[in-house]
C-alpha cells in the first residue's frame, strides 16, 4: 500500500504498525516524534497502531546537541 | 462653505521615552531634546537614531538618552527598547515563554528575549554550571557550582528587570512538563540528549496542540552556518537546526553555531508572537 512519508509517497506492505516502520527506516523509537494524520502518537503506542493506506505520517528524528 | 480653523489640531501627538507627549506643528527632535532632556546625546525615533534637526511626526516614538546615564527605573524600559521595530515591545510584553533546559541553546534563546523585553520567562534545568559549559553557555566563570536557572536568573535580570523570570531547578519528564509550563504561550525546546527532545515534544504536542513548540536538532560541530534552518515539521511544531549534525567523540557544541541554532529559536519565537509564520519568507 502507499502511505505518504514526510510529505513523500512510500510503499510499504499491508498491516504494517509505526514501531515496525521505524525499524525499516533503521530509526531509534526513543529518538522520534511522530504525527500520523496531524495526530502526535505517544512512544507507547508505536507498536499497536496500524498504518493504513493513504495515510500520512511525519517522522522526526533528533540528534544529539544543545 | 467657510471652512472651521484647525489650528488646534496642528499639533502633534507623538511619545517621549514611551509617554504621551503633545508638541506643535513643526518642531524639530533637537527642540523636543533641549526642552525636556537638555543633556541627551542620542535621539533615537522609530528605532533609528535621527539627527536633531529632523522634523517630528504625528505617532513618532521619540527616546532622549543620555550615553553613561543610568535611566530611572520608570524610564528603563522606554530606553531599553529604543532600537526596537515598533509595536514589537508591546507584543512581546504580553508573552510568557517556557525554556525547556538552560544550557547551550537554552541560556542563549533566554538572553535574547530578555533583551526585546519578553513579559515573562519560565525557565527550567536540573543541572549546575561546570567548566566545560562556558565555551558555549551563557554564564560566567564566578557562576560554577551554582544551578543554572538560578545564575541564569542573576544574568537575566542584569539585563533587564522588568522581565519576570521563572526558575524551576528540577529534571523535566513527560509527567511534569505539561503543569510546570501550563501558562507557557509557546515552549522552547533547548535539551541536549536526542531522546529527551524526543520525550518533550510528545509531551508538549500531545497536550497543547494548540500551542507553538520549537524545538532543535543538528547544532553541533563548524559546518556551515547556513545549513542552519528553520522549517515546519508538523502543526505548531517548528524545528530548528541541520536535522544531521549530532555531538558525538570528535564533533563538539560550540559557541558560534549552537549560537546560531538559539538565534533561530529565539528568532522564531518572536515571530509566531507578532503573528507572522517563523518558516515562512
Amino acid at each position: 500500500m502507499q502511505i505518504t512519508l514526510n510529505g513523500h509517497c512510500k510503499e510499504v506492505t499491508d498491516n504494517t504498525t509505526v514501531a515496525e516502520l521505524l525499524t525499516s527506516l533503521g530509526l531509534d523509537p526513543t529518538r522520534v516524534a511522530i504525527e500520523l494524520n496531524q495526530q502526535v502518537i505517544s512512544r507507547e503506542r508505536f507498536g499497536d497502531t496500524l498504518i493504513n493506506a493513504g495515510d500520512s505520517i511525519e517522522i522526526v528524528q533528533f540528534v544529539g546537541g544543545g | 462653505m467657510q471652512r472651521v480653523s484647525t489650528k488646534q489640531s496642528d499639533n502633534v501627538n507623538i511619545y517621549l521615552n514611551e509617554k504621551p507627549q503633545l508638541i506643535g506643528p513643526e518642531t524639530t527632535a533637537g527642540e523636543v531634546r533641549d526642552l525636556h532632556k537638555p543633556d541627551a546625546d542620542l535621539m533615537i525615533c522609530n528605532g533609528f537614531p535621527i539627527p536633531a534637526e529632523q522634523l517630528l511626526q504625528e505617532g513618532d516614538r521619540l527616546v532622549l538618552i543620555r550615553r553613561g546615564e543610568i535611566p530611572p527605573d520608570d524610564e528603563l524600559e522606554a530606553l531599553l527598547t529604543a532600537r526596537h521595530t515598533p509595536g514589537v515591545h508591546a507584543k512581546v510584553k504580553q508573552a510568557t515563554i517556557g525554556i525547556a533546559g538552560v544550557g547551550g541553546l537554552g541560556s542563549a534563546v533566554s538572553i535574547a528575549l530578555a533583551r526585546i523585553g519578553i513579559g515573562r520567562l519560565i525557565i527550567a534545568d536540573f543541572d549546575v554550571v561546570e567548566p566545560s559549559n562556558l565555551n558555549r553557555q551563557q554564564f560566567f566563570l564566578d557562576q560554577i557550582g551554582l544551578p543554572k536557572v538560578a545564575a541564569l536568573r542573576d544574568n537575566l535580570q542584569r539585563i533587564n528587570r522588568a522581565v519576570q523570570v521563572e526558575p524551576i531547578n528540577q529534571r523535566l519528564t513527560s509527567e511534569n512538563i505539561p503543569a510546570l509550563f501550563a501558562e507557557a504561550d509557546i515552549l522552547v525546546e533547548c535539551f541536549d540528549l536526542p531522546d529527551q527532545k524526543a520525550m518533550l515534544t510528545e509531551s508538549w504536542r500531545s497536550h497543547y496542540p494548540d500551542r507553538p513548540l520549537v524545538a532543535a536538532s543538528g547544532l553541533a560541530g563548524y559546518d556551515s552556518s547556513n545549513s542552519i534552518t528553520t522549517r515546519r515539521a508538523g502543526m505548531n511544531f517548528y524545528l530548528v537546526g541541520d536535522l544531521e549534525t549530532d555531538a558525538r567523540p570528535g564533533r563538539g557544541l560550540m559557541a558560534p553555531r549552537v549560537g546560531i541554532a538559539a538565534h533561530h529559536q529565539a528568532n522564531a519565537v518572536m515571530r509566531l508572537i507578532l503573528g507572522v509564520d517563523p518558516a515562512g519568507e
